[in-house]
């Protein structure tokens, strides 16, 4: 893993220069291409094509806020997922309050689901939910306040490793057994969904599909910026001393669970935004969001980018995706297959990622390019 | 009700041979039914009186063909047959063998006929037949049926019973049936006194029905039952009997509990050698329980192709099997994968829950996705009822035995053997095991496959509980860890106590919570367990600054 050669330029490593040209590009001209072109040309993207590549860019920002506390902490969280659904949850339920008397029942307060289950009031936790902006800043303070709380007892309390990523998954778990309750009042199985707009632009709209994916593009960008800046920023080279050597960090002073609960927290709340900009892009969010399997996934997207890069992140989250939408729909039995070889492969045989290949072989290429301060690596110290 | 179910099993045995008992028996009651044949009522009436003496109880059905006119004899071959009515006909079977035999024409057949006095007799002696039967579980059955339909005629036959009776279970069914019939029947303030005091004695749903029965009260609060002495007996009744189902609740929740404990052992206790030694988490350790389980399936087809007789076997021989498949495949998964990850615990994690993937789309794809039918063997079936409100399946009872030694094996191999030692030794320090020449990576591989086996017979075992679908494994993995990160690891105590005290804190929280919100409530005690005990409750105590 390469550190930026200069910290305090955000842009240093030719990936990120790479990455940010690109995604800007995308942002510009997938929606010009969707609302300009007409359907009939060669060039015209269709409206399902944009909100596809929408999800894969937000799975994208997950895995970014994944490869923030695996890459630069060694934090390994197997529950990343509770904090993308939870902050799309909070999406969904101001989508929920936005439907208003269009629901199949027309009750101008309660959610459908709520009339179903002979609800009379809203609960209490749904107040609120009305106003965009009491909506977005949920988005972010839910998940990056469950985060803060287990993170507090877990780094406390010295529990790395292993034990660490088991206990990730089991709250992701305890909230997919919660979610799925119906007097939880988040719609049980079936979540929510049916939404019908944005502040007061309609969901299925072609432009609002375009600004729905310029918006996450640009989120992404600036959420790659953020990560790059606290990297570059003395807790960075803290951070990365503690995933690299924890118990000297701790010893030359440093305490260790402050830093670790700093970005433990950052991650979750950019999860949150992720989870936000999905659900309106793919009109809905249901407990299976929670589930474990969901949250080992997103670990592998930034495995196979290559950890420790951020911009592999982005590169493997969309690359996995991209196969996924293809074979479950060429094949759907291979998909897994698939998917459990490629957990195999990256850990076996490419440990280092696509990005970190890349950059190993453009090391030793005659006159290539070579990182002047490259940092040790030392692989998950500690155990 | 294990000897009940002895016999059974040896009766079972003594058929399969051809011994001549049965065969016997047979005889016998063919030569008395041959009596009904007779013109004279008083020739019919001894042969009643000599099938009930025989005590045999396929008896039972002919008799009462016979008291509703269903009992005749076929013209064509002269066999004596029960008919049931069908358009224009009966429909026949064989008296004896209840072997169908079609139909034939109301003038095919001749009636047995009967009158009055014969009926007494035979509706006498029905109940008696069937007290006395020579089956212990058949007189059960009788008693049973007597105290659901507390017929007064039967009170003379109940008391003899009880007279002769010197199985103690039976006796006490006995005694509910007469009791219950004397509550019902009884016009006498002192019997049904008396009977309520009987019936208090017993732990049972149905009872407590029975005795809260009498204290109903009508519409405007009056109660029903006009004598106050029977109300006051039967409100004694009622507590006692309360007081007994608590009993009998609070042995069922340890039961469950110990139960769902032992499953969690079985599933976790190879969980934990592999992480105490290894230091690596087996995402696919599901994965093993699930292909064990679906071994499990391979070997009852198998018999059920080659050697149907001795189906009631297959369970026995699926658990080395189980053993050796997923063993060897656990071998195999360490020393193709895992070994190269060496030193890098997240990645082995990340890497075994690929291999989850396949092996689950693997048996998707092989064997379908839906549910297999794996058959309980007959000594696995069924429950041991020890009293109304208290039943406890075998099927679980066998799962406690058989968790209870393989943790037995288990500790033995790992405290006697030199293997054993060998492992304790890589788990407390690794580097210095191996530089006194104990080979580590043999180690490893031995104790992944150790693991898995483990793994394997845990399959085994959940195929008799649960349903065997691809997904077997995923439903237990969560729990696994819960106890491995509760109990510790390098101690298999440890996992002992995680185990059985999840399963019973979980049984207990089960009726009050619901079974989510406790299951919820676990995983939150656990995620606050470990910030008292960050290595779990019985950590290896060592001078590593990170073990």
């Amino acid at each position: 893993m390469i550190l930026s050669n200069d910290r305090n330029h955000l842009l240093s490593p030719l990936g990120a220069k790479i990455t940010l040209a690109v995604l800007l590009l995308v942002a510009v001209l997938v929606p010009l291409l969707n609302l300009s072109v007409p359907p009939g040309s060669a060039f015209h993207v269709p409206t399902y094509v944009v909100s596809l590549l929408g999800k894969y860019l937000c799975f994208a920002m997950l895995a970014l806020s994944v490869d923030l506390i695996w890459g630069f902490c060694g934090i390994l969280s197997l529950g990343h997922g509770a904090f993308f659904a939870l902050g799309g949850y909070a999406m969904g339920m101001y989508l929920m309050r936005q439907i208003g008397d269009r629901g199949v029942y027309g009750n101008p307060i309660l959610p459908d689901f709520m009339v179903f289950l002979n609800w009379k009031e809203l609960p209490w936790y749904w107040y609120g939910f009305d106003a965009f902006p009491f909506a977005l800043l949920m988005v972010l303070l839910v998940p990056g306040l469950l985060a803060l709380v287990f993170g507090w007892f877990a780094f406390r309390s010295r529990v790395t490793g292993v034990y660490l990523s088991i206990i990730t998954q089991a709250m992701t778990f305890a909230l997919l057994l919660a979610f799925f309750r119906n007097d939880m009042g988040f719609g049980g199985n079936n979540g929510l969904t049916d939404f019908k707009d944005l502040l007061g632009f309609d969901l299925q709209d072609d432009g609002t599909r375009a600004a729905l994916f310029v918006a996450t593009a640009v989120m992404l960008v600036l959420a790659y910026l953020l990560c790059r800046w606290i990297i570059g920023s003395k807790v960075g080279r803290v951070l990365i001393a503690i995933r690299d050597a924890e118990s000297r960090t701790r010893f030359l002073g440093y305490r260790v669970e402050y830093y670790k609960l700093f970005v433990f927290t950052v991650s979750a709340m950019l999860a949150g935004i992720a989870g936000a900009l999905y659900v309106p892009q793919v009109g809905i969010i249901n407990p299976s969001e929670f589930s474990p399997a969901n949250s080992i996934e997103i670990v592998i997207w930034v495995a196979v980018g290559g950890r420790g890069y951020l911009h592999g992140a982005i590169l493997g989250a969309i690359l996995v995706n991209y196969a996924k939408t293809y074979l479950t729909g060429a094949a759907p039995d291979i998909w897994l297959f698939f998917l459990g070889g490629l957990f195999i492969a990256v850990t076996v045989l490419l440990p280092k990622g696509i990005v970190g290949s890349l950059d190993q072989l453009r090391g030793r290429l005659p006159g290539g390019f070579k990182p002047k301060a490259q940092a040790k690596v030392q692989e998950m110290p500690g155990e | 009700m294990f000897p009940t179910r002895m016999v059974r099993a040896l009766r079972c045995l003594v058929l399969a041979l051809g011994l001549l008992l049965p065969t016997a028996a047979l005889a016998d009651l063919e030569g008395d039914l041959d009596g009904l044949r007779e013109k004279s009522y008083n020739a019919k009436g001894e042969a009643v009186e000599r099938i009930v003496a025989g005590g045999d109880e396929r008896a039972v059905p002919i008799l009462e063909a016979f008291l509703e006119g269903n009992l005749f004899i076929a013209d064509q071959d002269d066999r004596i047959v029960i008919g049931e009515d069908s358009d224009g006909g009966y429909r026949i079977i064989d008296a004896l063998t209840g072997e169908a035999l079609g139909e034939v024409g109301k003038r095919d057949v001749s009636k047995i006929k009967i009158n009055n006095k014969l009926r007494q007799l035979v509706k006498g002696s029905l109940g008696a037949l069937t007290l006395g039967s020579k089956d212990p579980a058949a007189r059960i059955r009788a008693a049973d049926a007597v105290f659901r339909s507390t017929q007064v005629e039967m009170i003379p036959a109940l008391e003899a019973a009880i007279a002769k009776e010197t199985d103690a279970t039976v006796k006490a069914r006995l005694r509910r049936a007469l009791a219950a019939t004397q509550l019902a029947e009884s016009e006498d303030t002192e019997t049904r006194v008396a009977a309520l005091q009987v019936l208090g004695e017993f732990t049972d749903p149905e009872v407590r029905t029975l005795a809260a029965g009498v204290l109903v009260t009508d519409g405007d609060g009056n109660p029903t039952e006009a004598d106050a002495a029977v109300r006051a007996a039967a409100e004694a009744a009622l507590k006692s009997i309360e007081e007994g189902l608590a009993v009998a609740s609070l042995i069922a929740n340890i039961f469950q509990g110990i139960s769902l404990g032992s499953v969690l052992l079985l599933a976790a206790i190879g969980l934990a050698i592999t992480f105490g030694v290894m230091g690596v988490i087996n995402m696919a350790h599901g994965e093993m329980v699930m292909l064990g389980a679906y071994t499990t399936f391979v070997v009852q087809e198998l018999f059920r192709a080659s050697f149907p007789g001795a189906f009631d076997y297959s369970l026995l021989v699926a658990v080395p099997i189980a053993f050796v498949v997923t063993g060897v495949i656990g071998i195999g998964i360490e020393r193709g994968i895992i070994r190269w990850l060496y030193g890098r615990p997240l990645e082995t994690l990340l890497a075994t829950w690929g291999l989850s993937l396949i092996l689950q789309q693997a048996v998707r794809t092989i064997f379908g996705p839906t549910n297999r039918e794996v058959g309980n063997p007959s000594w696995m079936s069924g429950a041991w009822e020890v009293t109304g409100g208290l039943v406890l399946t075998y099927n679980r009872i066998w799962i406690i035995l058989f968790a209870l030694l393989v943790f037995a094996a288990l500790m033995a191999l790992i405290r006697r053997s030199s293997y054993g030692l060998q492992m304790r030794a890589v788990t407390q320090n690794r580097p210095m095991a191996s530089s006194m020449g104990i080979r580590t990576g043999w180690v490893d591989a031995m104790t992944f496959g150790l693991g898995s086996g483990i793994a394997g017979m845990a399959g085994v075992a959940l195929s008799q509980i649960d349903n065997v679908s691809p997904n077997l494994g995923q439903g237990y993995i969560i729990d696994s860890f819960m106890v491995v990160v509760f109990g510790g690891v390098g101690n298999l105590w440890g996992t002992l106590v995680g185990a059985f005290s999840l399963g019973l804190v979980n049984k207990f929280l089960e009726p009050y919570a619901g079974a989510v919100l406790a299951k919820i409530f676990i995983l939150v005690a656990i995620i606050l367990f470990i910030q008292k005990r960050p290595r779990g409750l019985f950590a290896l105590r060592g001078r590593a600054l990170e073990s």
